[in-house]
């Protein structure tokens, strides 16, 4: 009779096991190292930190997984039943236990600090002085951008005036409103120069969205309601694509946009110029 | 021995022979109540994992035609044979409704839960036998409706499964939210009125009907998993049926908890005010993430007992399993914020629930330390059963771990509401639970049915599920980071999202195999019930616990005259002093040692 003290027996589906979880490690480790697909490219100040944020948990719970999955494989292909044989009879280890419940916890709790600097820097700093303020507004299925022209005064909106007759109608702009005669609104397509801060100030007219800037790393929703400011500089000039995020009914999926990061201040006032003048010569 | 209802001494003999229809149909019997909950959980999970094909296929191939599909459903194709995308929304609203409610939830405690804790326990029945019985026809309701909802004209739902505000509140902003949605609000709250009767009585049960011997500390662990489980369920589903018929008075009663003034549709302010489209979203996941652990904890107790029967050794640190699993459920209800962080809720409340969830995964290591404990010097039989309780520790940590990056509110602003989080749950609250679950299928279906399902078609299904699972959500955390937004009917109308549309494709192609596998499940199961190898010993899987003492099938009153006496833990596998390589709870003579 054995006393579990005897060596355990490699079975064919332990082995099998245990190659898959070898098998588990290497790719995962591919994706993740290699990166054949990864995120959209950095095109922003804050999405650094981010990007910091992700590879440090990436890093933690990838040492976690490889780990854990390591030994799970080992131990199933190594501990298979042999014979009546039995297994070791043991089922505490309280200063083992303790041990890694404490580590766990540390680890954690350098995580929780790791990351609440970059979010608490990113929600909690003042918006900046010099930024182009953009009002964007949401609908079942598009974005308007609503620049302040000139003057930098946002024309009055009022919901009881929306129409359906131009952009502008479309957010309630008040053409009584003296502010309003230099205001843009441009379906879809946003433009904002580089290396300058930008703020949107989100709003939507009917459910709920989520203005989604894959490169920028800059995600809120969109809520009937509210009106969120959501601040990025982007870094990189280029055009890009703004996706709606969150389900907001059937053609959900075709609430696409476009961001274009001028090159230059002044190739962002010539654009802005051109679109003045387009609508004023409606 | 006296349990609540008066069976005095009472055996199997004395309860009297009854006719088909109240042995098999109209039960009161614990045992024909938790197979009712189980078959059709199946039958939902048929229609759920159906609706999931159909949109892989739509995913993996966004521009494909399916003129046979079409045929078969005419207003969801147009005539060239491409999908609506109003339909594939409906797929995922249903499909996620189905899958958390209606299979998971229904399976584990449901199912599980009405056939183990009489048994476990060393009871006769449950305490509230008819409120039981109630509690099943409730939930077949609960069904029916939500099936009905798919047939409807208008169609079904298409907010997911989390029906958020305005778009759930305003029946008239899509055909999709009319009757569909209606009828989906009723499946929710008949389910949950039905969840809080099953609740009520395991948690009676488990408290007051335990037999002499069986303290607190020697119960086993699906026992403590489905107490904490139903006090879960006690606390969470109220507040759901609160917020579903605070959802009714918004849509037929004028009212406006959840729709805000300034809202344009067709082209006109209606004329609803004041409500804020939040206050759903915090109620329903005051509910929601208590609801994962609802379907995770069941899972926990079932894979760490069976792991531990065939191991043949010790659950390592029982305590500590106990204590977690208290520890996860008390904190279940400070962390629902973590699904809001980018949702326009405040960012300070951002920082606090990223400390609870945080918190959360402590406990959840302590158990996955403690499986591998388990493991560590076992002498594993492969059965299928076992195999899918292994199969359930890779799962879960796979699973668990990427929520770390969510609960981490920086990484999660790139990562909200992308595959990245659709990887994540699926793995951990989804594809893990089922593992339990077909490991408990496998492992109590001698006791259900006397019969063994046949074990080399159930380890084939284990196999392929397993390289499946891993080949369909292993990708999406790829998908996710790449960007791909949940609910997107077609990936291909973002440029940045095609150069990964070949993981989609694979994705896709894994899917239907693992659909594959599943079927292979549904025929040994139901071929098995009928003429599967007949069980002739009370205890084929030489396991502890007090539903082995009783004969396979088990009877009418579950045990002879007398109830077992419980003498020792639940977990006494290869002790070194037995002549056997496990004692049953009922054994008498505990060495001084190793008392439990």
């Amino acid at each position: 009779m054995a006393d579990g003290k005897g060596p355990g027996r490699i079975t064919t589906s332990g082995l099998a096991f245990g190659a898959l979880m070898a098998i588990l490690i290497v790719v995962s480790l591919w994706l993740f190292m290699a990166k054949p697909w990864w995120f959209p490219t950095l095109a922003s100040v804050h999405g650094a930190e981010i990007d910091a944020v992700f590879t440090a948990v990436l890093i933690v719970t990838g040492i976690a997984f490889v780990v854990t999955q390591a030994v799970l494989g080992y131990f199933v292909a190594r501990y298979g039943a042999s014979g009546n044989e039995k297994a070791d009879y043991w089922h505490d280890n309280p200063k083992g236990e303790f041990f890694l419940l404490t580590g766990t916890a540390l680890i954690l709790v350098v995580l929780v600090f790791m990351g609440q600097r970059v979010w608490l820097k990113y929600y909690f700093s003042d918006l900046p002085k010099n930024a182009v303020t953009v009002q964007v507004t949401a609908q079942q299925f598009s974005w308007f951008m609503h620049y302040p022209g000139a003057d930098g005064k946002f024309g009055r909106t009022d919901l009881t005036l929306v129409g359906t007759s131009s952009p502008a109608n479309q957010v309630g702009l008040d053409d009584n409103d003296p502010a309003s005669k230099d205001d843009v609104v441009i379906e879809r397509d946003m433009h904002v120069p580089v290396n300058r801060p930008v703020v949107v100030r989100l709003r939507s007219k009917d459910v709920i969205h989520s203005f989604n800037l894959p490169y920028q790393r800059v995600k809120q929703d969109a809520v009937p309601g509210l009106s969120i400011e959501v601040p990025f500089t982007p870094n990189v000039a280029g055009t890009y694509e703004i996706a709606c995020a969150e389900l907001c009914g059937n053609n959900h999926y075709k609430m696409r946009g476009t961001i274009t990061v001028e090159a230059s201040e002044a190739d962002f006032e010539a654009w802005l110029k051109t679109k003045l003048s387009e609508r004023t010569g409606d | 021995m006296t349990d609540t209802h008066g069976h005095q001494h009472e055996g199997e003999h004395d309860h009297p022979q009854l006719g088909f229809w109240r042995k098999y149909v109209f039960s009161t019997d614990h045992k024909v109540i938790g197979i009712q909950y189980l078959i059709t959980a199946m039958a939902m999970a048929v229609i759920g994992g159906t609706l999931s094909l159909l949109m892989r296929l739509q995913l993996g191939w966004p521009h494909g035609s399916f003129p046979f599909l079409a045929k078969l459903m005419p207003k969801a194709f147009d005539n060239l044979g491409h999908m609506d995308p109003g339909f594939y929304l409906s797929l995922v609203t249903m499909h996620g409704t189905i899958m958390v409610f209606f299979l998971f939830t229904a399976v584990l405690t449901g199912g599980f839960g009405n056939f183990l804790i009489p048994l476990q326990i060393g009871a006769r029945d449950m305490a509230f036998p008819f409120l039981n019985a109630l509690s099943y026809w409730v939930f077949l309701c609960s069904c029916v409706v939500i099936f009905s909802a798919l047939l409807v004209e208008g169609g079904a739902p298409l907010g997911g499964w989390t029906a958020y505000a305005p778009l759930s509140a305003l029946p008239l902003i899509d055909p999709h939210q009319g009757t569909g949605m209606t009828l989906w609000i009723t499946a929710i709250a008949l389910f949950t009125a039905s969840g809080l009767m099953g609740g009520l009585n395991y948690i009676t049960t488990i408290l007051t009907m335990r037999t002499k011997g069986l303290s607190m500390m020697r119960l086993p662990l699906t026992q403590w998993s489905l107490l904490i489980t139903a006090v879960l369920g006690l606390l969470a589903f109220p507040v759901l049926l609160a917020a579903a018929i605070l959802l009714v008075f918004d849509r037929v009663g004028g009212t406006s908890f959840f729709i805000p003034g300034g809202i344009i549709m067709g082209g006109k302010l209606i004329e609803h005010t004041g409500g804020h489209p939040l206050l759903w979203q915090h109620l329903f996941w005051f509910f929601g993430h208590p609801e994962v652990y609802i379907v995770i904890l069941p899972a926990m107790g079932i894979a760490s007992d069976i792991l531990s029967t065939f191991c043949r050794k010790p659950i390592f640190s029982y305590k500590m399993m106990v204590y977690a699993m208290a520890a996860i459920s008390g904190l279940s209800f400070i962390v629902w914020g973590h699904h809001m962080f980018v949702s326009g809720m405040s960012p300070f409340l951002g920082s606090v629930f990223t400390i609870t969830t945080l918190l959360i995964a402590v406990p959840s290591a302590v158990k996955t330390f403690n499986w591998l404990g388990t493991v560590w010097g076992a002498r594993i039989q492969f059965t299928s059963a076992g195999l899918f309780s292994i199969g359930f520790i890779s799962l879960f940590v796979s699973g668990g771990l990427s929520g770390i990056f969510l609960g981490t509110s920086a990484a999660d602003i790139q990562l909200q509401d992308t595959y990245f989080v659709v990887a994540h749950f699926h793995l951990v609250m989804a594809i893990a639970p089922l593992f339990a679950a077909y490991a408990g299928l496998y492992y109590w279906f001698p006791k259900m049915f006397g019969r063994f399902m046949n074990e080399t078609a159930g380890k084939i299904h284990f196999w392929a599920s397993f390289v499946g699972v891993y080949c369909v959500f292993f990708p999406m955390h790829i998908l996710g980071i790449g960007g791909q937004m949940r609910r997107i009917y077609d990936p291909l109308n973002y440029n940045f999202l095609q150069p990964q549309q070949i993981l989609n494709e694979f994705i896709s192609m894994s899917a239907f195999f693992l659909a594959a596998a599943q079927i292979l499940f549904l025929v040994n199961f139901f071929v098995s019930i009928w003429s599967g190898k007949r069980v002739t010993e009370n205890n084929p899987w030489k396991a502890t616990t007090l539903e082995w003492e009783t004969p396979c099938p088990t009877g009418h009153g579950n045990f002879g005259p007398e109830l077992p006496v419980v003498h020792r833990w639940a977990f006494d596998y290869s002790p070194p002093d037995a002549k056997e390589d496990f004692l049953p709870q009922t054994a008498p003579a505990v060495p001084a040692a190793r008392q439990h």
